[in-house]
């Protein structure tokens, strides 16, 4: 499984990000090898508008299976799962905790948005 | 001659004194609300209306048969209010801009473009004041295709003043973009400098021929005046901070009544403004009053 996190950092001592779309970077997991990678989410961070949304498709770009972040909006969340990539939120811990969590099942799947979005 | 009264600040009068222009203009005038996020007007006009209409912008409706998750449609689009993931392209209305770009370059001719309503005008009259004020849905996110509607009800010839959004973003750019000339209304404080310098280089950038009033001035010597005077901008009236125009406006009631003494001046505004249109200079300099 992949796993996508946003975080400002580089690592998995790093904290997970609140944001989504204006995350500054994500890290992608790989649940099988325990590698990871960092993938740059500079664009997002300062577009006007539509930051859920392009960042949503970019992850559904790189087909990954889930995605581990603090906050998720409405139009994120519904490309997210069109995409059928799972969301899981988790706020006030490091990347490794949170993929500790995930792997124990003590996150649970977003069923709907958690935050609304900026126009609401 | 359409001329947009706005600012960048809210809240310096622009509503209190497009009513003003409006009420002291000896013909017939019109006045647009252009304010459709809060519009305000008619609270003091207190216009006979006529009838409401629907606003109504453009956005794309896909069809789930014909469209084959090409991608094209949300590549082209700017705003990132289309997307497709392989399958049927999702829309989100709140971001779109109605280009028509991806109904456009849809291969397959899956997106048709609808009409949603987005807002409301309300058309009606007082006395010599032909009166429209536009409304923006609750939940809608672009005010510009409002103002555009309403707009459209400026007199074909004859006076029209329009009341425009606060701020110096795509709602005020649109009110102002569709006008002749404009009045920036500001107030003699650190803050009505800085917004106004920037409705300035706004307006400087549309090329539209300005003038300045200042609100609730303690002096005819202010921030706003040395501004003016350093940058060449024509300050065509100045309306001292006086305890009864705040009464008057938290009971509805208009500038004219409290300060008939500004009645020369609000009338001298629209020919000032024709003036600098025209590019000749103001003959008898700029009305101050104080
Ligand atoms: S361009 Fe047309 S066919 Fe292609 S994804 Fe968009 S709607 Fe579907
Ligand atoms: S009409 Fe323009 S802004 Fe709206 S979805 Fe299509 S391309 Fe995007």
């Amino acid at each position: 499984m992949e796993i996508a996190i946003t975080t400002a950092g580089y690592d998995l001592d790093a904290m997970v990000d609140t944001r989504f779309g204006r995350a500054p970077r994500f890290l992608i997991y790989y649940s099988k090898t325990g590698a990871f990678t960092v993938k740059e989410n500079t664009q997002n961070l300062n577009a006007a508008q539509g930051a859920g949304i392009q960042t949503a498709m970019h992850l559904a770009n790189a087909k990954v299976d889930a995605v581990i972040t603090g906050n998720c909006g409405p139009k994120a969340f519904a490309v997210l799962d069109a995409a059928k990539i799972k969301v899981y939120t988790c706020a006030g811990c490091s990347l490794a905790h949170a993929l500790e969590l995930l792997k124990k099942g003590e996150l649970k799947p977003a069923e709907k948005a958690n935050v609304e979005g900026h126009w609401a | 001659m359409k001329i947009a009264i706005a600012s960048g600040k809210g809240g310096t009068g622009k509503t209190t004194i497009s009513c003003a222009l409006a009420l002291a203009m000896p013909g017939e005038v019109t006045l647009l609300d252009c304010d459709v996020e809060e519009p305000n007007a008619h609270f003091f006009i207190q216009p006979v209306i006529e009838r409401m209409e629907k606003t109504c912008s453009l956005v794309p409706e896909v069809d789930a048969d014909k469209c084959t998750g090409c991608g094209e449609c949300g590549r082209v689009c700017q705003f990132s209010a289309i997307i497709s993931l392989g399958k049927k392209a999702m829309v989100f209305n709140e971001l779109c801009h109605s280009c028509g770009a991806c109904a456009r370059i849809c291969p397959t001719g899956a997106v048709s473009e609808t009409a949603k309503k987005n807002g409301m005008l309300t058309i009606g009259r007082k006395g010599r004041i032909r009166f429209v004020s536009g409304r923006l849905d609750v939940g809608q996110a672009m005010s510009p295709p409002v103002i555009r509607e309403t707009l459209k009800y400026a007199a074909k010839d004859g006076l029209t003043i329009v009341d425009c959004p606060p701020g110096t973003s795509c709602p005020y750019v649109t009110a102002v973009k569709g006008c002749d000339a404009a009045l920036l209304v500001t107030e003699p404080t650190p803050f009505g400098l800085h917004d106004l310098k920037l409705a300035v280089a706004t307006i400087r950038e549309l090329d539209i021929p300005f003038g300045v009033a200042v609100n609730r001035t303690n002096g005819e010597k202010n921030l706003i005046s040395e501004y003016c005077e350093t940058e060449g901008i024509p300050l065509l009236l100045q309306i001292p901070e006086d305890r009864r125009v705040a009464e008057a406006y938290s009971r509805g009631q208009v500038l004219n009544k409290v300060m008939p003494e500004l009645h020369d001046a609000l009338v001298s505004i629209p020919e000032n403004l024709q003036q600098l249109i025209e590019g000749r200079p103001l003959q008898e300099g700029p009305v101050v009053l104080i």
